[in-house]
């Protein structure tokens, strides 16, 4: 039982993972994926953080662009992170956005 | 003219270049056979191996990598001031390259390269060649020791280390405090700007300090900084010296070190005579040496033009150059190091497929820098493309930290963490 437990959710990974690199191919395009590389220094490979600062991989869209926006404004204060958010479009947090949500968390 | 050593095999890597490497690359064996489409990368720092894990990565293993290192191991520049203040050790910030070889499949060549043809399209070790589609240059900065009289690489390994490239020297430096006795100065000179990490200088007089004050309260600290003020974070400097070490930094700007005097450890300065009982001088910096030898240097003798696009060099089609031996408007950094190995290699995956590269790429710089054992500052900042200009200009809106904390050293314990293994793992 537990064998076939662990096979299912082998199993559903897998199709988990396929599905998840198709759909990275069809809404995520390269320009989105390279302004988003520059954030894995502190957030990590495609928003896998290992630590400390938040992962951003499968983070919710409108999460992602408010919290950025707030950022942006000041709405939310931040130690580092108003530094970055000043320096992207609103239209960059969309793409940056995009990015995050299609990558597993 | 007198040549050191090091210059000397230099010049005579450079001559095999000219007058017997054509013939080498047709008798010699090729070390890794190309079957496909590759990419040779020289330098497996923050960012030649982030070049060699993207390139896999994102062309999901279509592109072969080979990536040539002459040390055995991985040795993070970043944060090792720490090892001077006692809060790490050099193995704390040494890994390997397994993970490059084992999971992406990375060709691993230890060596180094003593000859780049970029019409054939070939680079020469010691034991062969290896041809590339494009070559990626990241070798990181060499020292000018010429400009300061009485030092030579030989001298800083043995005597007076510049610990300005993590590992033996850092721990060298770590020793000569160590042995220094209490009332003693330990002299910091800085070269002028561009030189590897602008605000590293200053982090480090804050670390030896923080040694200092736990264990010989009585020595100080004197930076000689060759520039006409703080280079970096200023302000957050000045208070962690002012604030956090009293009476024990000293700081003397336009103070450029012209000669050592290394058995009586005398530094002379345009204006006046130093003595310290640690002497630690970080040298004047240049492009690695591997862009000379691929004839990639054009800017001042020292630095290397790129297209910011594609970081293609501006001499030679197909030579790529990423990080400290670009010639830009950009820290010299490990993460603008990674940062622009990652643009570098989203253009050669375009550029492989008959495509054109993003038109519009945006890179970001995170920098912290440990004023004691547990608190930090930070100066961050976005680069964007400038078309017109060609050049990469800091967006509005970056900046440094209010004031340093705790919770920055902790953000910047895992920034380390992160970026070691976006680069690594």
């Amino acid at each position: 039982m537990k064998l076939i437990q662990s096979q299912t959710r082998n199993i559903v990974c897998a199709i988990g993972l396929s599905l998840f690199s198709v759909a990275v191919h069809a809404a995520v395009d390269a320009h989105s994926r390279n302004l988003a590389a520059s954030c894995a220094a502190c957030h990590g490979t495609n928003g896998q953080s290992v630590g400390g600062a938040p992962a951003l991989a499968g983070m919710d869209k409108a999460l992602f662009v408010n919290q950025m926006k707030d950022f942006k404004s000041g709405a939310r204060p931040a130690t580092v992170m108003h530094h970055h958010a000043k320096g992207y479009s609103d239209e960059e947090f969309e793409k940056l956005a995009d990015f995050f949500a299609a990558q597993s968390r | 003219m007198s040549l050191d050593r090091r210059d000397f095999l230099k010049l005579t890597a450079a001559g095999i270049a000219v007058s017997v490497f054509p013939g080498c690359a047709t008798s010699a064996s090729e070390i890794v056979k190309k079957k496909g489409q590759r990419v040779v990368i020289v330098g497996g720092g923050f960012g030649g191996a982030t070049a060699a894990k993207y390139i896999r990565m994102w062309s999901e293993n279509k592109i072969e990598v080979v990536l040539i290192e002459r040390n055995p191991t991985f040795i993070s520049c970043p944060m090792s001031n720490t090892v001077l203040g006692g809060s790490r050790t050099i193995a704390d910030l040494t890994q390997n390259y397994d993970t490059l070889k084992n999971k992406y499949g990375i060709e691993l060549v230890r060596g180094e390269v003593t000859a780049v043809d970029p019409q054939k399209q070939t680079v020469m070790l010691a034991d062969g060649y290896l041809s590339y589609d494009r070559l990626i240059i990241a070798p990181g900065v060499d020292f000018m020791f010429d400009r300061i009289e009485g030092l030579s690489a030989e001298v800083a390994g043995e005597r007076i280390p510049h610990a300005w490239k993590a590992g033996a020297q850092t721990t060298l430096l770590r020793k000569q405090l160590e042995s220094m006795a209490d009332g003693g100065v330990f002299a910091i000179s800085i070269p002028k700007a561009p030189y590897r990490c602008p605000p590293g200088p200053y982090e480090r007089a804050c670390q030896v300090a923080f040694y200092l004050k736990n264990n010989k309260p009585k020595s100080k600290v004197l930076i000689l900084d060759a520039n006409p003020d703080i280079v970096s974070k200023k302000g957050l400097f000045t208070a962690a010296w002012n604030e956090l070490y009293p009476g024990m930094v000293e700081y003397r700007a336009d103070a450029e070190v012209k000669q050592v005097n290394v058995a009586a450890k005398m530094i002379k300065t345009e204006f006046e005579d130093v003595k310290a009982d640690v002497l630690n001088i970080i040298p004047p910096m240049k492009a690695g040496a591997v862009a000379n030898l691929a004839g990639v240097v054009n800017v001042d003798n020292r630095w290397c033009a790129v297209d910011f696009l594609s970081y293609e060099s501006k001499v030679h089609k197909n030579i790529h150059v990423i990080g400290d031996s670009v010639s830009a408007a950009l820290p010299k950094s490990g993460h603008l190091a990674s940062s622009q190995a990652k643009v570098c290699v989203a253009a050669i995956i375009e550029l492989m497929q008959g495509r054109q590269p993003d038109t519009n790429p945006a890179i970001a710089n995170t920098c912290y820098s440990m004023v004691s054992n547990n608190e930090a500052v930070h100066v961050a900042h976005v680069y964007r493309y400038n078309a017109e200009k060609q050049a990469m200009i800091a967006a509005d809106g970056g900046g440094v930290s209010g004031k340093r904390s705790e919770g920055e050293g902790i953000l910047a314990n895992y920034w380390l963490k992160n970026i070691l293994a976006d680069v690594l793992l």
